[in-house]
């Protein structure tokens, strides 16, 4: 049978020929807090990694592991002897080795990248106010540090609550313990993200700012070391301000006492100056902001 | 409408250098080139038309919102394509412009259907998926204009699109620009120190030099009257130069061609006939426009 050849008897198209023309937008157009959000969420999954290189997520993943490690361990003791070997707050002090280590590999991730490839008047020449790109990243640092401590804190608090022997009291008191240290993982998240984020966003080179972040954060703690060992009880009971790490610890005995420092001092005094150290942190958190914001305004225009 | 008005625009940096001197131009939507000689001042203008830096005096105004005024709502609206390397090398093409679009203010499934989109359109399929940093410059530089177009711009900002490309990728480059200022409805501002290479492909031409203006117009209105025929015989150029000249036609020797303004169809008749009568081997013969670039030159030359 011959083909039918004309369009009058040609049977109805089955299949559809797409239109490959270009196609306006019509939809909608989120405003600047969705965008905002976006960033953020984008900034807070670079920081772990996700959606990016394999390469990307060893370190971050490292430094989750061992901190995961780390409480998971304190559980498993506490369970077995029934005492808790740290507190929640103890635990934040003791893995601050590792948020600085975390800081310095994220950071760079996080600002110094955009600042190498030129990617930023991309991100400048749409809608979004500068100072929004700088205020997300911060926010997303603060946040994954915060989960990076808070996370192994809620895993402490998971592992006592189920092996409590005092029923829902004793999940309670677990609860009171827990809430401290997790202000205590922010006050950490905050003032170590706002330091290193302001370092990182010097440089384009990623091994510099790493390098430029354990820097501030590490080679501070030797000025501490000379500060409290003069022979004035003053510079003494100071000394903490010097760095950012003693300077959450003084903060933290200060607002905590001895859920941080158990009736022991310890190595370090603060005195009576506890609202000289919590207005220090405020004031290093606002004015790092406060630079990180005019750093942006001036990049890349 | 008017697309891009601007009145004694001028942005001098620290108050020394002027990079732009009273510029004032209006023109209409269509595909704009803008060309001057390097420092010229046009990565100042079309920072300045982003609200990216702000004049240091005259008015500016963008699809009829000032952009020293309201800048986000000028960004919403105009894509724009950088002229240095502005991409990560480590994210993928569909990654960095799903990105981009959503920082645009588009949702999320919308920004990735219109990041495949726009690399489609600008000629990216499966290597879209691969890492950015094993492009080729042309790949490159389709990418930049792929993540101007993702959130459908009324206007584009090109600034030097075919920076670094090879002949062919100019032209490719040239003809997807043109295609994307005639099919797809959207104003385009080119930018580009080779005047020869935009004026193949505009409406009209801005003309800057030093910051100030040279000379904005529609392209035709520069070539209509100084079109000219090219005649290319293989041997025997002398002797139809002079034979054409006896018939009372001003001829210009250009190396090898001979330049006769065409006055109307007789002129193809009168250098047929000649050509014929002497019996020499024709090459070519055709129209061409008169070079924009011979428009300014004697204008440049008065500037300077």
């Amino acid at each position: 049978m011959p083909e039918p050849s004309t369009a009058a008897v040609r049977p109805t198209p089955t299949g559809v020929i797409h239109d490959i023309g270009y196609q306006r937008y019509e939809g909608p157009r989120l405003g600047r807090r969705q965008v905002f959000g976006a960033l953020y969420l984008h900034g807070l999954r670079t920081a772990f990694g996700f959606g990016r290189s394999a390469k990307a997520k060893i370190f971050p993943w490292l430094v989750v592991g061992i901190v995961t490690l780390v409480a998971v361990a304190l559980a498993a003791v506490r369970s077995q002897i029934g005492e808790p070997v740290a507190t929640y707050a103890q635990f934040a002090d003791a893995m601050s080795w590792l948020v600085i280590f975390f800081v310095a590999v994220v950071a760079p991730e996080l600002v110094s990248r955009d600042l190498r490839s030129g990617v930023l008047p991309l991100y400048f020449s749409r809608p979004l106010p500068r100072s929004d790109y700088a205020l997300a990243k911060l926010l997303a640092l603060v946040t994954a540090l915060w989960l990076l401590l808070g996370g192994p804190q809620l895993l402490m608090f998971l592992g006592a609550a189920f092996t409590t022997k005092q029923g829902m009291r004793g999940v309670w008191n677990e609860l009171l313990d827990l809430l401290p240290g997790l202000l205590y993982a922010g006050l950490w998240a905050v003032v170590f993200a706002s330091v290193g984020l302001l370092v990182a966003s010097l440089t384009g080179k990623r091994a510099f700012a790493a390098g430029g972040v354990v820097a501030v954060f590490l080679m501070t703690t030797p000025i501490v070391g000379v500060l409290s060992i003069l022979p004035s009880r003053a510079a003494n009971e100071l000394a903490g301000l010097a760095s950012p790490s003693t300077l959450v610890q003084g903060v933290g005995i200060w607002s905590l006492g001895d859920l941080l420092v158990e009736g022991d001092p310890g190595e370090m005094m603060i005195g009576g100056f506890g609202p000289v150290y919590a207005l220090a942190a405020v004031l290093l958190v606002a004015g790092a902001t406060a630079l990180l914001l005019a750093r942006y305004r001036k990049v890349a225009s | 409408m008017t697309l891009i008005a601007t009145q004694s625009l001028t942005k001098t940096y620290g108050g020394r250098v002027t990079a732009l001197a009273d510029l004032t131009v209006a023109v209409e939507p269509g595909i704009i080139g803008l060309v001057g000689a390097n420092g010229a001042g046009k990565s100042t203008l079309i920072k300045i038309l982003l609200g990216l830096i702000a004049p240091t005096s005259g008015q500016v105004s963008v699809l009829g919102i000032d952009p020293t005024a309201d800048p986000a709502a000028v960004r919403n609206r105009v894509g724009y394509m950088p002229e240095h390397d502005c991409l990560p090398p480590d994210l993928s093409a569909a990654e960095l412009v799903t990105h981009l679009g959503r920082m645009s203010g588009l949702p999320r499934t919308a920004a990735r259907e219109r990041a495949s989109e726009a690399l489609r359109h600008v000629g990216l399929y499966e290597e879209r998926y691969r890492p950015v940093g094993g492009y080729s410059t042309g790949m490159k530089q389709r990418v930049k204009l792929a993540q101007a177009l993702v959130h459908d711009p009324d206007l584009l900002l090109l600034d030097e699109p075919t920076n670094g490309l090879d002949p062919a990728g100019r032209d490719a480059m040239l003809a997807l620009v043109h295609r994307i200022g005639t099919e797809f409805g959207i104003s385009v501002l080119v930018c580009s120190h080779l005047l020869g290479e935009v004026e193949r492909i505009c409406d009209t031409l801005i003309a800057i030099d030093g910051g100030r203006l040279l000379r904005a117009d529609n392209i035709s209105a520069m070539t209509s009257a100084t079109d000219v025929l090219a005649v290319e015989v293989s041997e025997g150029t002398e002797e139809l130069a002079a034979r054409l000249a006896e018939l009372k036609l001003p001829v210009a020797r250009d190396g090898r061609l001979l330049l006769v303004p065409l006055a109307d169809d007789g002129t193809y008749d009168l250098i047929l006939g000649a050509v014929a009568e002497l019996d020499l081997p024709l090459h070519r013969l055709d129209q061409r426009r008169h070079r924009v670039a011979e428009l300014f030159a004697t204008r440049e030359l008065t500037h300077a």
